[in-house]
């Protein structure tokens, strides 16, 4: 018993190689389809292309007013125009605002005094949601977040906008 | 880690028995590559099952990108085939394997037929056997309009005139396969892709299921 080792037993050897045999082909078969479902997840997205909104930048005042345009959006296999709105006001430092129309409890639409009992407020009907003028939740209602903000550019005195971002990121 | 994931389970429901029933079991000697090297041309019907399993799972992962949709099947088999990452080499282990399997199963056929290992007591198991050939035969056939290109349209054109030719019922078996007596269209890929992915598979598991489950209890034909 000196020459006492850890010992392989043939058992042991058998069972590890066919489970190392197995495991190899088992991944070299899955790696491919695996790579290929994941493939969304690590695609670079081709957002961030600015659009022209077709709003001129001298008609931009200190209302709020809904402007619609559309993008057009490569889903996959198809391609479509898709509708794309904001609400854009010039605040008092007389900086254009651009805010996405999605309320931030659970993705309804806002719209600017959408409600008679709620002046001056965007407001989403879906629950009762609330945001101040520059976007702000209003405390006690149910958004927790303010209004996303467009990424935006004048060009020509055209305003162009791109992605929505949240408040700090455009 | 594994093992004591495994004990406490088998503590529970026991479940030892049954895999030993499954995989433990006798390699005659006849049939053993080690002792007979020409014993290989017993593998080919786990060969043949090996490949379905990969036939299946490429599949499985194909349904993900694929639209059964005259308007969008051959763009979605397009997108995966140059958009997505490793989506040519998933479409190719299924177009690829489903020839792979034709060839497998032929081998496996010709060496039961050639070592009479057909012969009684294991009839019903050939004839099982023969019916698995013609729900592959079905695969392939159905398989081949998805990608809905040219050659898929006029193939799937020329397999639908052949059933045509079957005496008394051949107009309607066509109609019933086609969906529609005289146009292959936006009805026969719907049709093609459910008889692909939902009832040739179902019938074939249970095929499969009744194939093996003879061939345990009758065990291997004696050697030649």
């Amino acid at each position: 018993m000196s020459d006492e080792k850890q010992q392989v037993s043939r058992r042991q050897f058998l069972n590890y190689t066919l489970t190392g045999v197995g495991g190899f082909m088992a991944a070299g078969l899955l790696i491919s389809p695996i790579r290929m479902a994941i493939d969304p997840v690590l695609k670079e997205s081709s957002a961030g292309d600015m659009a022209n909104v077709g709003l001129s930048v001298d008609d931009i005042t200190e209302e709020p007013q809904r402007i619609d345009w559309t993008i057009d959006q490569v889903d996959g296999w198809y391609e479509s125009e898709v509708n794309r709105a904001a609400w854009v006001y010039r605040n008092e430092n007389d900086e254009i605002v651009a805010f996405s129309p999605v309320c931030k409890h659970l993705g309804c639409v806002v719209s600017w005094e959408g409600s008679d009992q709620h002046p001056n407020e965007y407001f989403c009907p879906c629950h009762d949601g609330r945001y101040y003028k520059d976007g702000t939740n209003v405390p006690g209602t149910p958004p927790l977040a303010p209004l996303d903000e467009y990424v935006q550019e004048v060009r020509d005195g055209m305003l162009f906008l791109g992605e929505p971002k949240p408040r700090g990121e455009a | 880690m594994l093992q004591k994931i495994y004990d406490w389970i088998d503590d529970r429901i026991d479940i030892t028995p049954i895999w030993r029933d499954i995989a433990d079991h006798e390699v005659p000697e006849h049939v053993n590559p080690a002792h007979h090297f020409s014993a290989f041309v017993y593998c080919f019907g786990g060969l043949t099952f090996f490949v379905v399993v990969i036939q299946i799972l490429s599949g499985m992962f194909l349904t993900m990108y694929y639209v059964p949709d005259i308007e969008n099947a051959w763009k979605s088999v397009y997108y995966l085939q140059t958009e997505v990452a490793h989506g040519q080499i998933v479409r190719g282990m299924h177009h690829w394997g489903a020839s792979v399997v034709i060839v497998m199963l032929l081998l496996h056929t010709l060496r039961v037929f050639f070592q009479g290992a057909y012969k009684k007591p294991r009839e019903l198991n050939w004839m099982v056997g023969v019916l698995i050939f013609f729900v592959m035969l079905g695969l392939g056939f159905t398989g081949y309009l998805l990608p809905w290109d040219n050659k898929a349209y006029f193939a799937t054109q020329v397999g639908l005139e052949i059933a045509e030719q079957v005496p008394f019922i051949g107009q309607e078996l066509k109609t019933l396969l086609a969906g529609d007596a005289t146009i292959v269209g936006a009805q026969t890929l719907t049709r093609f892709f459910a008889i692909h992915v939902f009832f040739l598979p179902g019938a074939l598991f249970a095929l499969l299921a009744i194939h093996f489950v003879l061939i345990r209890r009758q065990g291997i034909s004696g050697p030649l």
